[in-house]
């Protein structure tokens, strides 16, 4: 059976049922409200959603049912630490949550804007900073941690080693990708290779713009991102980072990425054609597609209709097993269910989608 | 004792909220009084830091509150504290 599509959208969580063509009958929750941010839990089958209240503030809330019902979680606080001297830090965006592993079930790691890690051991029961890296060295200093489109750093990619719970990654906008081998006590750099063009210096060791970053599942050894600065691939666990962007530049620049669990030489990417650009190359929406860690890229032809000006920004890419699908900031959304080689559209009439998932109901 | 009324925007979050009577001395005071009656509330309207939402207005004898940060302005039994969302497009 398929799984479900659920998609994150500035007016709404939107969650499609699979058909027998493709996905449908959608089921709208939170309606109205800006979705910052969806989790599925597959180990707990929770879904989690924060709202980005243009008032309220934001908020977190999960669901032990798979969306029957919702309960209000309480967010995640700074307690006063400081984010610059003078400056209180405060809540202002969650951008990500991830699963702690499978030996560590009720362990959540949440990454937040500005900039702050923080951990649950208790199924989001309660969260805590981790200072670690919140007393990192180069997070206080705003050459290196710094916003990128917005007034901080934000912390948008956790990952945790398939082989080891207390193996992490996370990347953040901007500073770049940082690694903990033990549970988030000690925090490490791991931009080696990276490029920051924006810089004067486009090698620091802190002070990179990561768009998105996964984790190969079946070879933990090889991570991709999409960077502000083009498309890299690490196969040795980010000791070295390699850029693997197209010839001539394309694909290069874009916010999204999904990556096969099963073979780790192959990703897609939806490129967008630069900084001051956002978007489509040639204004011709379009999903490139490596099978061999990036020396070659493909891009078939989706059939859609030029000129295009859909932009799917971080999160809006995923997949899962043969599905694939991603929502643009226009409100559009397609969907695959053969790992890429055909496309459908499931709604030409969504909100901004901001993050789309599979889950799989029971 | 003054009055509070509340936008009606906050009832989709806390659908028994009701413009009431509430014991205090400071707009600080009620507010704690109405998280007492409405657990939660008041993480829609306070910051972390202790100040007014952004994008939260407050208005006492029909003018908005002077501090906005320690939300010590003073209020006397007859006084009605509005609490509104500020305009937004969108």
């Amino acid at each position: 059976m398929k799984p479900h599509l659920l998609v994150g959208t500035s007016k709404g969580l939107v969650v499609f049922q699979p058909t027998a063509d493709g996905w449908g009958a959608p089921k709208v929750h939170f309606e109205g409200l800006p979705v910052s941010m969806v989790f599925d839990d597959h180990r707990t089958s929770t879904w989690w959603v924060s709202l980005s209240h243009r008032h309220w503030g934001e908020k977190l809330h999960r669901s032990a049912n798979q969306g029957k019902s919702w309960e209000d979680v309480e967010v995640p606080q700074f307690g006063g630490k400081l984010f610059q001297p003078g400056t209180i830090a405060s809540l202002k965006k969650i951008w990500v949550m991830q699963g702690g592993g499978q030996h560590h079930k009720d362990r959540l790691w949440l990454g937040t804007e500005p900039g702050g890690l923080f951990l649950s051991e208790d199924n989001g029961n309660s969260f805590e900073l981790v200072e670690s890296l919140w007393n990192h060295p180069s997070r206080m200093d705003p050459n290196q941690w710094f916003g990128a489109g917005k007034d901080f750093p934000f912390i948008h990619s956790v990952e945790v080693d398939p082989l080891n719970d207390d193996h992490v990654y996370i990347a953040v906008s901007c500073a770049g990708v940082f690694e903990t081998s033990d549970g988030g006590k000690n925090w490490h750099p791991r931009n080696k290779g990276l490029i920051a063009a924006y810089l004067p210096k486009p090698h620091p060791e802190v002070g990179h713009d990561p768009h998105r970053m996964l984790i190969c599942k079946q070879n933990p050894s090889v991570i991709w991102q999409q960077n502000h600065c083009g498309i890299f691939r690490t196969t040795d666990a980010g000791k070295e980072w390699r850029l693997v962007s197209g010839p001539g530049g394309f694909p290069h620049y874009g916010f999204s990425l999904a990556i096969s669990h099963s073979n780790p030489d192959e990703a897609w990417v939806i490129p967008a054609q630069r900084d001051e650009r956002r978007i489509p190359v040639d204004l011709r929406l379009q999903v490139c597609h490596t099978t061999d860690g990036g020396q070659h890229w493909t891009t078939p032809d989706l059939g859609l209709s030029v000129p295009n000006f859909d932009l799917v920004l971080r999160h809006g890419f995923s997949n899962m097993e043969d599905c694939m699908a991603f929502g643009t900031n226009n409100g559009n959304l397609y969907a695959s269910d053969d790992r890429g080689a055909n496309w459908q559209t499931v709604s030409h009439h969504l909100a901004p989608v901001q993050t789309v998932i599979f889950s799989h109901v029971q | 004792m003054p009055t509070i009324r509340f936008t009606a925007a906050l009832k989709r979050f806390f659908p028994d909220l009701v413009d009431q009577e509430v014991n205090g001395n400071t707009v600080k005071d009620i507010l704690v009084q109405v998280n007492q009656r409405y657990p939660g509330i008041q993480s829609y309207l306070i910051e972390e830091t202790g100040g007014l939402r952004k994008h939260i207005n407050i208005f006492v004898r029909g003018e908005l509150i002077t501090d906005r940060q320690g939300l010590q302005d003073e209020l006397s039994a007859q006084d009605e504290v509005v609490i509104f969302q500020a305009l937004s497009g969108g």
